[in-house]
């Protein structure tokens, strides 16, 4: 009997979504046209660059190259290393931007008046991020090579390495951020609409006077929306992988249970908004002011959190899609698994679990 | 959940009162409804009856008071009362992108139950909508869409049926046609609260309860209200109804005076045994004053005019 409700719940909803063509339209087609037109990223300023230093022979000369890097500021050195493979994790677990790897013979070639050899292997993940790193690391070693010049100039020879996204191309990196986009818009946004109409028809009205409970109601709300959303990420995938050519490196069963929690933190969300909200249009401004702006600017997806003065930089922790930003990432263009993605995910299951239960006890069983 | 003891009254109101903010929406309202009844409540807009339907219904909890319906507690049995209600909101309240078929099964599902299992309650008003099932519900009149709005409220078998303004924005034809459904169901024996703003609709109830400013003036069969009745009551019919009304306002036997249809009425200070004396003093005085044409009746009071007259009462205790 219950079941029957629940049931006969869902496929009102899904008329719903069905009937309103437009709307439906403009959901189906909005990540395709944002796909492509998310093109050009910002540049931006970085600061405190995280460097690790492999150096296997040290010696005075290569000392003082490490100590034109502290002298910046800029960078600070997480690591003095050996060898590349002590670093490796360091990258993985995303502690290090920058590793300058010294040649062993670094000492002796300058000695012998050869150009000196590093390499320098940036963290390009976040492609804006990544080539202004980059560009600051070399400038260092142009300083440094002119100090060297004071002497008897042989110069050193610097190779450089993008790593994770080597072709650098912006798409890879805000494709995470656009199924996050995506999902907030269709989750959050279409519940507190949907939600607020019943509000605003007098529907509400008559499904509270029933043997509904809140609950119900909520979950035949959200049910159409989790798969609609899902399907959309998905598109987003689709279209990313076929005309961009973004890897995808990780595990998709994870991205898909990850995409389903963040799913329902936004749609706990619009349940909130919408029973917050005395009518559509506040419900939809109320969703974009609450979800679109927090989750375009202060989730990383186009500014870097890391080039964020202080303060916002606070306040993007409690920003679901920063978390859900920096999976995403990690899943499709570094490959990682949940052993490294654990704290991320388990604040975004807290932040969900917060959301619902106060989606569910701020829908009341009365109006007043 | 024990069922309501037989009997007893389906709906039973004591000193409810309601307030949002600095508005009383209901200052102390107490009532009884039998089981069967076919009851009314008639008041202006902002009276206070959607209010009251909503405490009724468990969509609100009253500030001060108690009210039960069909013996449940409309606080603490909650879920009782909502698996066994009808409600009717005031506005239309369907889907408009749903079909009139997809509304019925919708509401049916809601409540547990399916349209062939409800199909006895609203085989009278389905036989008039039936043709139109696959239409969208924005598509129907004004008056289709009030009869699937009651179709739907009734699907599901209830014990008792609250209808708030379910004929405000109808047009005549489809007011007289929703009750004389309404007589159908009372036959059935639904007990059925319904609320309107129009008076002529009151004299199909049982019982009426006259509702203004959040107080129940009076509660009486529609024809005994006029009973109690004590002044002379006259109608005026003239040329220009607007001079005569601020003229009847300076004769020194008026109580009131308010457009009635085409006519003005007149509430005299003097008894309603004397009646045909004060139309005679009325008529002469306004002779007199330039309106020889004036038609004076005396007339029997309908429910309008104890309204009218019970408001202005209530107006002056409170001006006291």
């Amino acid at each position: 009997m219950r079941g029957g409700a629940l049931r006969a719940f869902v496929v009102k909803e899904l008329q719903h979504i069905v009937r309103d063509r437009q709307t439906l339209t403009v959901l189906l087609l909005m990540p395709l046209v944002q796909v492509l037109l998310f093109g050009n990223a910002l540049r931006n300023d970085v600061r405190d660059i995280r460097i690790a230093v492999v150096d296997p022979s040290p010696s005075a000369v290569t000392q003082r190259l490490r100590d034109a890097f502290v002298a910046t500021r800029r960078f600070h050195i997480v690591a003095d290393a050996r060898a590349m493979d002590q670093v490796e994790p360091l990258f993985r677990r995303g502690e290090a931007d920058v590793a300058l790897v010294i040649d062993p013979a670094f000492t002796e070639q300058l000695g012998r008046g050869e150009p000196a050899r590093v390499l320098l292997v940036t963290d390009a993940s976040d492609p804006n991020t990544g080539s202004t790193m980059e560009a600051y690391a070399l400038a260092v070693l142009g300083d440094y090579e002119r100090t060297l010049r004071g002497g008897s100039a042989p110069g050193i020879a610097v190779q450089t390495r993008m790593r994770f996204n080597p072709t650098l191309e912006s798409v890879n990196l805000f494709i995470p951020g656009l199924i996050a986009l995506v999902l907030t818009l269709v989750s959050a946004l279409m519940t507190a609409i949907s939600l607020s109409r019943e509000k605003e028809r007098g529907t509400l009205e008559i499904l509270l006077v029933s043997p509904l409970r809140p609950w119900q109601i909520i979950v035949g709300k959200v049910v159409p929306y989790i798969a609609l959303g899902l399907a959309n990420a998905a598109t987003t995938l689709a279209v990313a992988w076929v005309v961009f050519h973004v890897p995808f490196r990780g595990s998709a069963a994870l991205l898909l249970a990850e995409s389903l929690l963040y799913t329902l933190a936004s749609l706990a969300l619009g349940v909130l908004i919408a029973a917050n909200a005395s009518s559509q249009r506040a419900a939809m401004l109320g969703a974009l002011v609450v979800t679109m702006l927090p989750n375009t600017l202060l989730s990383g997806m186009i500014f870097p959190i890391a080039s964020m003065p202080a303060p916002l930089r606070l306040v993007t922790n409690v920003v679901p899609a920063r978390w859900f930003i920096v999976i995403a990432r990690g899943i499709m263009l570094k490959g990682v698994g949940l052993e490294h993605l654990w704290v991320e995910t388990l604040v975004l299951v807290g932040m969900t679990a917060l959301l619902l239960v106060a989606a569910v006890r701020r829908f009341h069983a009365r109006i007043a | 959940m024990s069922a309501p003891a037989a009997g007893g009254d389906a709906v039973i109101v004591r000193d409810v009162a309601k307030s949002f903010g600095e508005t009383h929406a209901l200052r102390g309202v107490s009532l009884a409804v039998a089981p069967g009844e076919l009851f009314g409540f008639i008041g202006p807009d902002g009276a206070g009856k959607t209010t009251l339907f909503r405490i009724l219904t468990t969509l609100m909890l009253p500030d001060a008071g108690s009210a039960r319906v069909l013996g449940f507690d409309v606080e603490r049995d909650l879920w009782a009362i909502r698996a066994r209600v009808g409600y009717m909101p005031g506005r239309f309240s369907l889907y408009p992108d749903l079909t009139v078929e997809e509304n019925l099964r919708f509401f049916a599902a809601v409540f547990g139950t399916t349209i062939a299992e409800g199909r006895a309650v609203i085989e009278p008003i389905w036989r008039q909508i039936a043709p139109f099932a696959s239409r969208r519900a924005d598509a129907l009149s004004g008056g289709m869409k009030q009869k699937l709005a009651l179709c739907c409220a009734l699907v599901h078998r209830p014990d008792i049926l609250f209808l708030d303004e379910p004929t405000t924005g109808v047009d005549a034809v489809s007011r007289r046609e929703f009750w004389e459904i309404l007589a159908e169901l009372r036959a059935g024996g639904l007990t059925t609260l319904v609320s309107t703003p129009y008076m002529d609709e009151a004299s199909q109830c049982d019982r009426v309860a006259l509702i203004h400013e959040g107080r129940i003036l009076a509660i009486a069969p529609p024809d005994a209200l006029g009973a109690g009745f004590g002044q002379a009551l006259v109608a005026v019919r003239g040329a220009d109804r607007f001079a005569l009304l601020k003229l009847l306002r300076e004769h020194s036997d008026t109580l009131a005076v308010y457009p009635f249809g085409a006519e003005l009425h007149l509430t005299s200070r003097r008894p309603a045994a004397e009646r045909d004396a004060a139309a005679r003093d009325v008529a002469a005085w306004l002779a007199a004053r330039g309106h020889p044409d004036a038609v004076v009746a005396p007339i029997e009071p309908g429910i309008e005019d104890t309204f009218m007259a019970r408001m202005s009462g209530a107006a002056g205790e409170a001006a006291a």
